[in-house]
């Protein structure tokens, strides 16, 4: 007895320093003496005296877990989870001793086995949970390399995250410019395609007005260019705060405007819109300590009346009912009808 | 220039003299004020200028500049997780110094495009080394001064007394000639293996 003891002992102390993590079992299947880093793992830090089912759940391949079984899976790879949460999984392998270090007094009980465990993938884990140091490992493990490399790699894929988080804010912000126009800060004529599309992407029913100022060449002529910019960042200003966010604002040039707007479908409420942004622009502009004064004429057509939906000729349609409108004065809206078109088919342009 | 030594080199600037001076020095070397990516590359012209520019301004040699970043790589906050992967390389200081031929490819590890010179620890004696840098082609030494303020600091987080000393450089290496006084001479900074990288 005290031979074998004494046996057990020595290779207890061989293993703590080559396979920290190993259990060095009994015939029984009891715990005889745990590797420091196994210790670490157990209630208690002592897992001495347990028996092996008590800490360990086998479960690959599946199998009782009395000692008999596990000796017939020996030098397999076996997958092991702790009892205990957070119920870490390990890997292991187990070897039988040669019968005369484990066996008992008498040699006739079984002889005990080493068991070797490992973290395998949980091992980030692992070594937070149970405040694992370097000692824990053998000298000859991988396992710092590993968690080396693990952070190694957290922290580069940090910073080319951070660097995408970048790109992608400069990518928005050109995408944004692209369409918009640099004057005003309304939306460009790039932006008219993409919003019609979407449009009838969607089934929305939307109101298309085409606007144009009147006086505008005269402001250009009579007070120079800086004037004429200051009218159109005023009338873009008020064409905003008198329309709704979804709706969309185009400049498509020089004094044109064409306004997307959703859900508006009832001639009077667009007529009641048109009147108050006509009324809007014509109120006179502050320029220097002048007070410049310009009006707008506005044509729109309702998609409501076009089976299939063809924003083409809406536009174009708009287009008539702004030369309607130009035609019978100065601030005048008017709606495209079938009898406009007809009347403006010999118009010129 | 890969954009982690430059990044390093501006955010150093950036947090130890501000933002003011590092204006000034992109400014004295005609440079624009320059914001580094870490993953990209520069050209390496950029970042002799800016050295040089900082040494101008603060009217240093060049080699204590960089003995300072190199201190500011592993003592400041804001670089923490360098200093984390550093101590992976071992449980003490000695430990920690063998562990140094190895670093180029820890670094190629994590950052593949990262290229260090050749370095290789020789050791006179238990208490007694050096440190020998191969540098390549005709560029100034640096990488020399860098380390010795960055084993300085690391020895620093060890709790390792030591006196470090850069021997100067000639052609293709630098030397740098360690004496450890005192293996654990203070307490040290803790190192939790499983602690997140701040």
């Amino acid at each position: 007895m005290s031979f074998v003891a004494l046996d057990s002992v020595k290779l207890g102390a061989v293993l703590d320093t080559l396979c920290p993590m190993h259990l060095l079992l009994d015939g029984t299947g009891h715990i005889r003496h745990a590797g420091p880093a196994m210790r670490k793992l157990s209630p208690g830090g002592a897992p001495e005296g347990m028996h092996l089912a008590e800490l360990l759940d086998l479960r690959r391949p599946r199998a009782s877990d009395r000692m008999e079984a596990l000796l017939a899976l020996a030098g397999r790879k076996l997958h092991f989870a702790l009892r205990m949460p957070p119920r870490t999984e390990l890997k292991g392998v187990l070897v039988p001793l040669p019968s005369e270090a484990g066996a008992g007094p008498g040699g006739e009980a079984p002889a005990g086995a080493v068991l070797n465990l490992s973290f395998g993938i949980s091992i980030v884990d692992a070594v937070r949970d149970f405040a694992l140091t370097s000692a824990d490992f053998a000298a000859t493990d991988l396992a710092i390399e590993m968690l080396y490399l693990v952070e190694a790699k957290s922290a580069a894929m940090e910073e080319l995250r951070r660097l995408n988080t970048r790109l992608d804010g400069a990518r928005i912000e050109a995408l944004e410019a692209s369409v918009t126009d640099k004057l005003t800060g309304l939306r460009n004529r790039r932006a008219l395609e993409p919003v019609l599309t979407r449009m009838a992407e969607t089934g929305t029913d939307f109101a298309l007005m085409h606007l144009d100022l009147d006086h505008f060449k005269g402001v250009n002529d009579t007070f120079g260019h800086a004037a004429g910019d200051a009218v159109l960042q005023a009338v873009a200003c008020r064409l905003t705060s008198g329309t709704r966010d979804r709706d969309t604002l185009i400049r498509i040039g020089g004094d044109e405007f064409l306004l997307v707007l959703p859900e508006q479908s009832r001639t009077e409420a667009v007529a009641d819109l048109a009147h108050r942004l006509t009324g809007e622009i014509a109120r006179p502009i502050p320029y220097g300590d002048r007070r410049l004064t310009v009006s707008a004429s506005i044509g729109a057509s309702l998609s409501r009346g076009y089976d299939p939906l063809d924003p083409v000729r809406m536009m174009h349609d708009a287009d008539t009912a702004l030369y309607a409108a130009k035609a019978a004065g100065r601030g005048i809206y008017r709606l495209y009808t079938p009898e406009l078109g007809q009347m403006g088919a010999g118009r010129p342009g | 220039m890969h954009g982690l030594i430059n990044q390093a080199i501006e955010r150093f600037a950036r947090a130890t003299y501000g933002n003011g001076f590092w204006e000034r020095v992109c400014r004295r070397r005609n440079l624009p004020v320059l914001t580094f990516e870490a993953m990209q590359s520069y050209d390496p012209e950029v970042t002799e200028a800016l050295l040089d520019g900082m040494a101008q301004v603060l009217g240093k040699p060049r080699g204590e500049v960089l003995e300072d970043i190199g201190t500011f790589l592993v003592s400041s906050p804001s670089t923490g997780a360098l200093r984390r992967l550093l101590r992976f390389g071992g449980t003490g200081f000695v430990d920690f110094l063998l562990s140094l031929d190895d670093l180029p490819a820890r670094v190629r590890l994590a950052v593949p495009e990262l290229e260090l010179p050749q370095m290789e620890l020789r050791e006179h004696g238990a208490r007694s080394f050096s440190f020998v840098v191969r540098t390549e082609g005709a560029g100034k030494p640096w990488f020399g001064h860098v380390m010795v303020g960055l084993l300085r600091a690391m020895a620093d987080d060890y709790g390792a007394l030591v006196v470090m000393e850069h021997m100067g450089a000639s052609p293709g290496r630098e030397i740098i000639a360690i004496m450890l006084l005192e293996a654990s001479f203070a307490e040290g900074r803790r190192f939790d293996l499983g602690a997140r990288a701040p």
